[in-house]
């Protein structure tokens, strides 16, 4: 066995167990941390198949953004747990059909294939660079004029969730604490000498 | 890659705006609330200098450029500029109604502008992807525009409705660009049309993907059974968007289905398929929306069933896959741009702050009190209604010429049938304006810039109708130098 097998079956036994914790922790943080480090563990197996623009983008991507959005929401909502386990026993069997029916259908696509037939050999790389370096020459020349079009979409989307979330809001109920601290008793009270009782000149009923 | 540093002549317009709008973007910064005119200035001038842009650098014959994204040809510069133009003043129309309703911020108008780059990105597209990019930057502008105004209620609706349709439309288009990228290897039009010549695309697949196309298609232009966010929208964005979303974006999409159906899937065998399809949306958008626009109360919303009813008739002249279908279908649609500039123009022209003018009954009285308003507004649903002199005629008359010079007579006397029913309601407005009275009415518009352009608008549509010859010979050149048929 030599070390990119034995590489590659670390990766795997450390992506199966990352997945399993994912579905049997019951914390939903921890699940969600594992969930990284299942991303981790397949982006080193891509990386293992030279596939290195996949791996970085899953790992800045998903790793990086999406996950730590999840982590985020996981934190803020605050889940009650004992509410979502309610109903257990009622969705196991609806849930056991539909995962059967995937499984069967799996089978049916790949089951064949793989159990038969000797796995088809990787092609071989058309050339010594690798794919990011391929796939920029690609995105930068051939598609230039695509990708700046969508570098002014997300351009149009930056400006158009701040037009649309910038405002006061007219129920608000802050208060500046600089206006606060700067008030003073003239701004505040005003002293006006009144005429007394007798200077009044109508009657008010 | 052939790169050359020429093309980037060519795409001048595009890179001025884009250029403009990011400088306006930045100085709106440091503009005080007090002279945000500045920024509605800037954003004139720019569009302006845009629409001239495309007649320095336009190619006589389609070119193809930056690697097969692009081309450049007669039709795509004329209609950029046109409809630069007619952006341009759509904001004049605006301004007095952006102010009160403290819409008259930076973000407005890069956002109108960044709608004018998508929309000329689509209309000298030459691959699925620029097309479907330039669709996508033009409907986001247009979703943040129409949600904007974030404490009306109705505005929020409408943006929600408009999203979200406009997202599963987006997913059809794509899905069918998919299959048609499956059947034929390659999103590059011309790619395309060699593929289906030569044989080699799966011709099921390929049907399959007109459909979802042409689903995708219907919901973008909003014809029948894909209209229901129509008169959402337009009734529920404040009325300066209603005119954007109502003009400009009709000639990108009059130029993003000739780019789709008629160059990429204008083979024969295909546009058997994809002439029915239009057939019946065509037909359904004639009837539903003349007939449902007389239940109307609301102006806006009256002229959303129009709109589809309109777009119905551009469809007609569609359908034909002919050059003198598509030329009768650009008349019709340059000419409807600019009646409905004017529809919804005099809907700002008459608001006031707190007050939207956009019920049929707000218009009662009009001709006492504003008669120079009135009269144009009566022009303008005159050529709407399709009555000479006016050019809504002639488009009308084209369009159903088209059809009947190769037989669809049936498909005429239907049309003729239809725009007889929409004649009902657009007389309805100008007996309003006439003969009802209205004590209480006072209409009056003291945005002078506002009613010079609106006499221009009204007296153009007539103008157009006397001597309808040349826009139409210019459209059919336009067709024919830059359409590459079958």
């Amino acid at each position: 066995m030599n070390f990119e097998n034995l590489s590659f079956y670390l990766f795997a036994a450390v992506l199966i167990g990352a997945a399993l914790s994912v579905i049997f922790s019951r914390n939903p943080v921890h699940a969600a941390l594992s969930l990284v480090l299942a991303f981790f563990t397949a982006a080193g197996i891509w990386l293992m198949l030279e596939a290195e623009f996949l791996a970085i983008s899953l790992i800045l991507v998903y790793v990086g953004a999406v996950m730590v959005l999840f982590l985020f929401v996981v934190m803020m909502l605050d889940i009650n747990l004992n509410r979502m386990r309610e109903g257990y026993w009622n969705y196991l069997l609806p849930a056991l059909i539909v995962s059967g029916i995937f499984l069967t259908e799996l089978i049916v696509l790949i089951g064949g294939r793989v159990m038969f037939n000797k796995p088809a050999d990787v092609p071989a790389a058309i050339t010594s660079e690798g794919n990011t370096l391929q796939l920029g020459r690609l995105l930068y020349t051939e598609y230039l004029y695509a990708f700046e079009l969508a570098a002014v979409i997300l351009l149009v989307a930056i400006v158009a969730a701040i037009a649309l979330t910038l405002r006061r809001r007219k129920d608000m109920k802050l208060v500046s604490s600089n206006e606060q601290f700067s008030a003073s008793r003239e701004s505040r009270l005003k002293i006006v000498s009144m005429p007394v009782e007798g200077g009044r000149r109508e009657d008010p009923s | 890659m052939d790169f050359q540093l020429l093309d980037l002549y060519t795409l001048a317009p595009e890179i001025f705006l884009l250029m403009g709008v990011s400088v306006i973007l930045l100085l709106d910064l440091f503009i005080s609330e007090k002279r945000r005119n500045v920024t509605f200035f800037l954003s004139l001038i720019v569009l302006i200098i845009t629409s001239i842009l495309p007649w320095l650098f336009y190619d006589a014959e389609p070119r193809v450029i930056m690697n097969g994204l692009i081309v450049s040809d007669a039709l795509g510069a004329a209609l950029k500029s046109f409809l630069c133009v007619l952006i341009a003043v759509g904001l004049v129309y605006s301004k007095n109604y952006l102010l009160p309703r403290g819409l008259h911020r930076g973000e407005y108008f890069s956002l109108t502008l960044f709608a004018a780059l998508g929309m000329m990105v689509m209309i000298s597209s030459n691959h699925f992807l620029s097309l479907y990019l330039g669709l996508e930057l033009l409907s986001l502008s247009l979703y943040a525009m129409v949600a904007l105004q974030r404490d009306s209620g109705r505005s929020s609706e409408a943006a929600i409705k408009y999203f979200i349709l406009g997202a599963i439309a987006s997913g059809m288009l794509l899905y069918g660009m998919s299959m048609i990228y499956g059947a034929t290897g390659n999103l590059n039009i011309e790619a395309i049309v060699f593929a289906i010549l030569t044989g080699d695309a799966d011709s099921t697949l390929l049907r399959l993907g007109v459909v979802f196309l042409i689903v995708g298609i219907g919901f973008k232009l909003g014809a029948v059974p894909f209209h229901m966010w129509v008169p959402d929208v337009y009734q529920g964005s404040p009325t300066s968007v209603t005119l954007l979303i109502g003009t400009a974006p009709k000639i990108a999409a009059f130029a993003f289905v000739l780019r789709l159906l008629a160059e990429a899937l204008g083979h024969p065998s295909l546009h058997q398929d994809w002439s029915q399809m239009l057939t019946v949306l065509a037909v359904a958008s004639l009837v539903i929306g003349n007939v449902v626009a007389i239940a109307q109360t609301n102006f806006k919303r009256m002229l959303a069933y129009s709109t589809i009813a309109h777009m119905g008739f551009l469809l007609v002249g569609f359908m034909t896959g002919s050059i003198t279908g598509y030329s009768a279908s650009l008349f019709y649609v340059l000419t409807y741009v600019l009646m409905a500039l004017g529809g919804f123009g005099v809907i700002l022209l008459l608001a006031r702050d707190g007050f939207e003018a956009e019920e049929l009954s707000d218009l009662s009285g009009l001709s006492q009190s504003n008669p120079w308003c009135a009269f144009l507004l009566m022009i303008i649903l005159f050529s709407m209604a399709g009555i000479p002199p006016t050019v809504g005629f002639w488009a009308k008359l084209f369009v159903i010429q088209a059809i009947v010079d190769l037989g669809y007579v049936g498909l005429a006397v239907l049309a003729v049938m239809a725009s007889l029913v929409g004649a009902f309601y657009y007389l309805r407005v100008v007996k309003i304006m006439y003969f009802d009275a209205n004590e209480s009415s006072d209409a009056t518009v003291t945005y002078r810039t506002g009613l010079a352009i609106f006499g221009v608008n009204g007296l153009l549509l007539l103008g157009l109708g006397l001597f309808p010859g040349w826009l139409l010979s210019l459209c059919e050149s336009l067709i024919e130098s830059s359409v590459r048929t079958f």
